[in-house]
């Protein structure tokens, strides 16, 4: 009999299991299943959906004919009950899905804070297509929008809310943007861009409530008592994984689904990958969070192998993202900062909880107008680095951190008062493609 | 543009025509779509980006607008060598 696989969720992790189990098993039986009546589509696409730099159309990468030639049998429909010890998983409309092996790779989701107001139909969070829909609907009749949060997220919001409407206000709680990944310089040039770009950036600023009139978002109210009239209020202050089928069925859980180094959770037959999935990070030395779409790829790559008869060791990758923020484009790669994020609970979207977790280190710094690096210098080693503007070093940095490249023979210089960075680097990576 | 920088543009893009492809690096993709969006003969360059093959398809102008567009480096031009022993 041919062997059962179930994936629940149908984002890059499930996809890209789904390719690696079918791959090793030709005659296996793979059921994907998804609450999201959109399938597969590239959420980090969204935020260009929403500027309108890309289509609809283009937010999905697979045609028919992929899903078709991988033999999948996909599924639309919400898991609510899994059980281990009967290997089945109940759905929401009764149905009852059987496995073998079982994957859970069912993503996150934004986190939304209890404040009075918070429930009103104009306040949104921005997760999967039919969010960013919502939130294009919403911005093209909107005046006003506020933009509450931080990380990745909160700037993609505001960037496509800019697109459409007239005022843009962007709430901080404290002074700085992102304040345990960048550094109060690469900060403020994010805050300067947006205030350049109109953006009203308004710090110290904590939103207290959200007021309507007539049933419709009219204001916000910050905790000074400050209030900012607007139609639309955007909220970006984290993402948990979607671990509640784990943690109703008894499997391990702390911030997202343990498992070990095969991606195998606590309990038989049930794997975990992508942004659910809490993997454990040689570099950090425990378990952690990423919300990131390369790490949900080779997640669910190195899953799929192993649900389908392999024994893949896992070893997760550095952590790197690189992205825009306010118009900048950024690599993050590495640890880079640490402690907590006043903007934030717990971690973002394209983020990675390795980049907070920055111990003993000493930092290099080059910058002009914003172009932008900043290196962390361990004894031997690079260990992190953030990089605005020109991306020329990105590549050959990745590989430095990644591959934990011996700096010996440049670090004095590396060190050294207005050390010309670029130069240095590029020499001890010249032979880099 | 003066006519000697088109000139110059246009060899540029002759030998990159004639000696380079786009090729990716999977490891950087999030399959946003921007390069199959701009490319101006509709060849699926985000395909090429999850497979991690170079764009080798015949008709590919190497306009370069994949290469610029990609918001995150994902794409660049790699050297061939046309007359392979
Ligand atoms: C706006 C935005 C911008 C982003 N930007 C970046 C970026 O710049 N760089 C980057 O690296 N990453 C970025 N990300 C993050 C990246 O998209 C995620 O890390 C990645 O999608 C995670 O993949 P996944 O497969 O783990 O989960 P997801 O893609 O979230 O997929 C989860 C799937 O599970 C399904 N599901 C969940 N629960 C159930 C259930 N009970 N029953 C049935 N189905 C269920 C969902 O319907 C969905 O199909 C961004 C994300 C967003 C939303």
């Amino acid at each position: 009999m041919s062997t059962r696989y179930v994936i629940v969720g149908q984002g890059v992790a499930g996809i890209a299991a789904a390719e690696a189990i079918r791959a090793a098993d030709a005659g296996g039986h793979i059921t994907l299943l998804s609450d999201d009546p959109h399938g597969y589509y590239s959420r980090p696409g969204l935020a260009y959906y929403l500027t309108g730099e890309i289509s609809r159309a283009h937010l999905f990468p697979w045609r028919e004919a992929e899903f078709t030639h991988l033999r999948l049998q996909r599924v639309q429909g919400q898991a609510s009950v899994l059980d281990p010890a009967g290997h089945r998983l109940l759905l929401s409309n009764g149905a009852t899905l059987p496995y073998d092996r079982l994957l859970l790779a069912t993503g996150s989701a934004a986190l939304r804070p209890t404040l009075p107001g918070i429930d009103l139909p104009q306040v949104v969070t921005l997760d999967n297509l039919a969010d960013a829909e919502r939130i294009l609907g919403l911005a093209r009749k909107a005046h006003s929008a506020v933009v509450v949060g931080g990380g990745i997220t909160a700037l993609e919001i505001v960037e496509g809310l800019r697109e459409h409407c007239r005022r843009v206000h962007y709430l901080l709680r404290g002074e700085r943007y992102w304040g345990n990944v960048l550094d109060e310089a690469e900060g403020r040039i994010v805050l300067d861009r947006l205030a350049a770009d109109g953006v009203q950036v308004h710090t110290h600023s904590e939103l207290a409530a959200i007021e309507a009139k007539r049933g419709r978002v009219a204001s916000i109210l910050t905790a000074s008592g400050k209030r900012v009239p607007c139609d639309l209020v955007a909220m970006a202050i984290g993402v948990a994984p979607r671990a509640e089928l784990a943690r109703a069925a008894g499997l391990q859980v702390d911030r997202g689904v343990l498992v070990d180094e095969f991606l195998r959770s606590s309990a038989p037959d049930i794997y975990a990958a992508g942004d659910v999935a809490q993997v454990y990070d040689v570099r950090a030395g425990k378990a952690l969070l990423d919300t990131l779409w390369t790490a949900a790829r080779s997640h669910g790559d190195a899953a799929g192998q192993n649900m389908a008869g392999g024994s893949l060791r896992y070893v997760k990758p550095t952590p790197l993202n690189v992205t825009r923020l306010a118009g900048i484009t950024t690599t993050i790669i590495g640890s880079v900062g640490f402690g907590r994020d006043a903007d934030l609970v717990g971690i973002a979207r394209g983020d990675s909880e390795l980049w907070r977790q920055l111990g003993q280190a000493l930092v290099a710094e080059d910058e002009h107008e914003v172009n932008r690096l900043r290196l962390l210098v361990g004894p031997t080693t690079l260990i992190g680095a953030v990089l605005m503007g020109d991306q020329r070093l990105s590549r050959p940095l990745q590989r430095l951190i990644s591959e934990q490249t011996d700096i010996t023979s440049i670090r004095a210089q590396l060190l050294a008062p207005n050390a010309p960075l670029a130069a240095l680097l590029t020499r001890l990576t010249e032979g880099f493609r | 543009m003066t006519l000697r920088d088109l000139l110059q543009r246009d060899r540029a893009r002759r030998t990159t025509l004639v000696t380079g492809q786009v090729t990716p690096e999977a490891g950087r993709c999030v399959q946003c779509g921007i390069c199959t969006y701009y490319c101006p003969i509709n060849i699926d360059v985000r395909r090429h980006a999850w497979l991690g093959e170079p764009v080798q398809e015949s008709h590919c102008l190497t306009c370069g607008e994949c290469v610029a567009r990609c918001p995150r480096g994902v794409l660049h031009f790699e050297r061939i060598e046309l007359f392979q022993p």
